[in-house]
């Protein structure tokens, strides 16, 4: 048998500081700014409401917003997820850069993959914005 | 004016379900007369068992290691090199109607242009061009899509909701609640992706794929040279074709498969002759991939479920068929009957009972990696009839394309134009041909290198989760076509296996640096 829950990190070496990528990342409803596939995002207090291209609406509660660890996590809650957390890290390597790493635990396994995978796009796609590469 | 080129692909179509490879349940004649004309190939192989990666390498005329699509779900970049850009720039007009498959379907976010190109949802299917601006997409200028369904956002499940809202439900779905490959199964004897589908014949997939073929010919001037992929999504599972043409084949009539050990003794033993994943999976302690159904039991696989299967995957198989003989109707009919080159494959195989299981994994076997594969050359060439017992494989097609087309296949094409005989295989180096496995999900993961040379098939397993790196098969293929005996710990082989690992060695392709991110499961 499959594992039910599944768990699955990608991440990104970023060349700039961390504090100017966690201004992206940390800022709730600027999601579609980096997020390909999400074409609408807004924010209620610790409910964020995201709409992808394909016209699936997500409700999200906001579970950690933290500026002193550079961490952001949240929880679709959508009824078809019987658990989901992502979470996103922007660590400094100290140099100047940082390390951004997306992190999904859910169940059922599928959509760990299926979300941790559009949010390594993600990240390649913040790494793009935030260094100003074309 | 130069040659067209017709290139039929099938979905997980065995070597064994064509009248001409001696195949006795579906009929095939379109396909075997294309056989009796031009050149049927004896042992071609996938040089992966699994869609993604074996599409990535029809297009590109590489391997799976050097593409860089290594396991389903891995998305091949779209900047990838394309046998259909060459032709396009060659002049050639060009389209593909079906599945493609390059990108991963399971896709919420529609991220990947694939997924994209009928426009957004909830209308009908855009123009199957993409819209303003539109080019083309991997060197097609015309692209109609199609999977297993009517869910999704391809041109076939739109078309079907805008035109026919009410056979959506028809269809089974593909995937359960929890977005496995379903396991259920509601035909007559319960076996998994069996369904009942009462779609009329004309709105399934497989006649939607040659309408919009012909749709499409007919859209070209006469003058026009044209290659035109044609991607039937079956016999792949589900085995839900419409019902109306189920009665073809009764399944109680259907014998068992010669792969089929009938005691579950005989299936035990020959699969614990083999390395572990095999035993694990069967017992169902293991998925160690996502193209199975997660919940079943290859074990608790009856007879009765695997005639129903084989059946209805066999009225598939002549559908297919006679969807071709109309694509080949129209060529004719336009004028192109002896200037159009014929090329009909699969992407890969299905284990349809063999040692027990079915569907497909990290098992390099015949029924996974053994394919059907015709040529029918243009009677304008001139080439004679032939069989061909060399060992070829999907990434010789492009390089064929190209040779057909008249035009210098790329140095980044890795195979070769397919030969025209065994005497032509035997003077262009036809000895080997190579498939691979890699899969990671879930902590599970599985390598496998195997070479095909010389009447042998040599599979070395890299360390994984499951193998520490020292297993292997060997399978002598004239003693045991069945591969039933698996003698890689055979002492009297062992020279034999230490030169066809060598083999493999020296001949194994570049690898894409850095690798590619799975970014779905499928």
């Amino acid at each position: 048998m499959t594992a039910r829950r599944g768990s699955v990190r990608r991440e990104v070496r970023i060349e700039a500081a961390a504090d100017d990528v966690w201004a992206v990342v940390g800022a709730a409803g600027r999601l579609a700014e980096w997020f390909p596939g999400i074409v609408a995002c807004s924010v209620e207090g610790d409910l964020r409401t995201v709409t992808t291209a394909s016209g699936l609406t997500l409700p999200e509660r906001i579970l950690t917003c933290d500026r002193l660890q550079r961490r952001f996590q949240y929880r679709i809650t959508a009824p078809f997820f019987v658990e989901h957390t992502s979470t996103i890290d922007v660590l400094d390597l100290g140099d100047g850069s940082c390390l951004a790493a997306y992190s999904v635990d859910a169940e059922p396994s599928v959509m760990a993959l299926v979300i941790g995978g559009a949010g390594g796009n993600a990240l390649a796609n913040l790494k793009r914005l935030v260094e100003g590469a074309p | 004016m130069g040659r067209k080129i017709l290139l039929v692909t099938t979905d997980q179509q065995r070597y064994d379900t064509l009248g001409c490879n001696g195949g006795e349940l579906a009929r095939t004649p379109v396909v075997d007369g294309l056989a009796e004309r031009g050149v049927r190939y004896e042992r071609a192989h996938s040089q992966s068992v699994v869609c993604m990666p074996s599409r990535s390498t029809i297009l590109t005329g590489q391997h799976p290691s050097t593409h860089g699509v290594w396991m389903n779900g891995v998305a091949l970049p779209e900047d990838a090199p394309s046998v259909a850009s060459v032709l396009r720039e060659a002049g050639y007009r060009t389209a593909l109607v079906g599945k493609a498959h390059f990108q991963p379907f399971l896709d919420p976010f529609l991220r990947f242009t694939e997924n994209a190109l009928a426009g957004p949802p909830g209308g009908p299917p855009r123009g199957a061009t993409g819209g303003p601006g539109w080019t083309a997409h991997r060197g097609f200028e015309h692209l109609e899509s199609a999977a297993h369904g009517a869910a999704g956002p391809l041109h076939y499940a739109r078309w079907l909701a805008s035109e026919h809202p009410e056979a959506v439900g028809m269809y089974y779905p593909v995937l359960d609640g929890a977005l496995q490959v379903n396991s259920a199964g509601d035909g007559d004897t319960g076996a998994p992706q069996v369904h009942v589908n009462p779609i009329p014949r004309d709105w399934y997939h497989t006649d939607w794929v040659a309408d919009r073929t012909i749709a499409w010919l007919d859209s070209l001037p006469v003058e026009a040279d044209w290659f035109c992929w044609m991607s039937f999504p079956d016999p792949h599972h589900p085995w839900d074709p419409p019902q109306s043409e189920v009665g073809r084949i009764d399944w109680r009539d259907v014998p068992l498969p010669a792969g089929y050990p009938e005691t579950a003794a005989d299936r035990e033993r020959i699969i614990d002759g083999k390395p572990r994943h095999w035993r694990l999976w069967y017992d169902g302690s293991l998925v160690s991939n996502y193209e199975a159904p997660a919940e079943w039991v290859p074990a608790t696989l009856t007879p009765d479920q695997l005639r129903e299967v084989t059946a209805r995957n066999a009225v598939e198989c002549e559908l297919i068929d006679e969807a071709l003989g109309r694509v080949l109707r129209r060529v004719e009919e336009r004028g192109w009957g002896e200037d159009t080159d014929v090329l009909f494959t699969t992407d890969h195989g299905e284990l349809g009972g063999d040692f027990g299981l079915m569907f497909k994994g990290p098992y390099h076997v015949d029924g996974l990696m053994r394919l059907p594969l015709v040529w029918r050359p243009a009677a304008s060439a001139g080439a004679a009839p032939a069989v061909v017992h060399a060992p070829v494989g999907l990434v010789d097609l492009a390089p064929t394309l190209c040779a057909v087309a008249g035009v210098q296949a790329p140095d980044w094409m890795q195979g070769q134009a397919l030969p025209l005989g065994d005497a032509d295989a035997a003077e262009r180096g036809f000895e080997r041909v190579l498939t691979e496995w890699d899969s990671e999900l879930f902590g599970v993961d599985v390598h496998l290198r195997t070479i095909t040379r010389g009447g042998y098939v040599c599979t070395v397993y890299l360390p994984g989760s499951v193998h520490d790196g020292t297993e292997g098969e060997l399978y002598d293929l004239a003693e045991d076509p069945l591969q039933q005996v698996n003698r890689f710990e055979d002492p009297a082989l062992r020279p034999l296996r230490d030169d066809l690992v060598d083999d493999l060695l020296a001949h194994s392709p570049p690898v894409r640096r850095p690798r590619l991110e799975l970014e779905a499961p499928v």
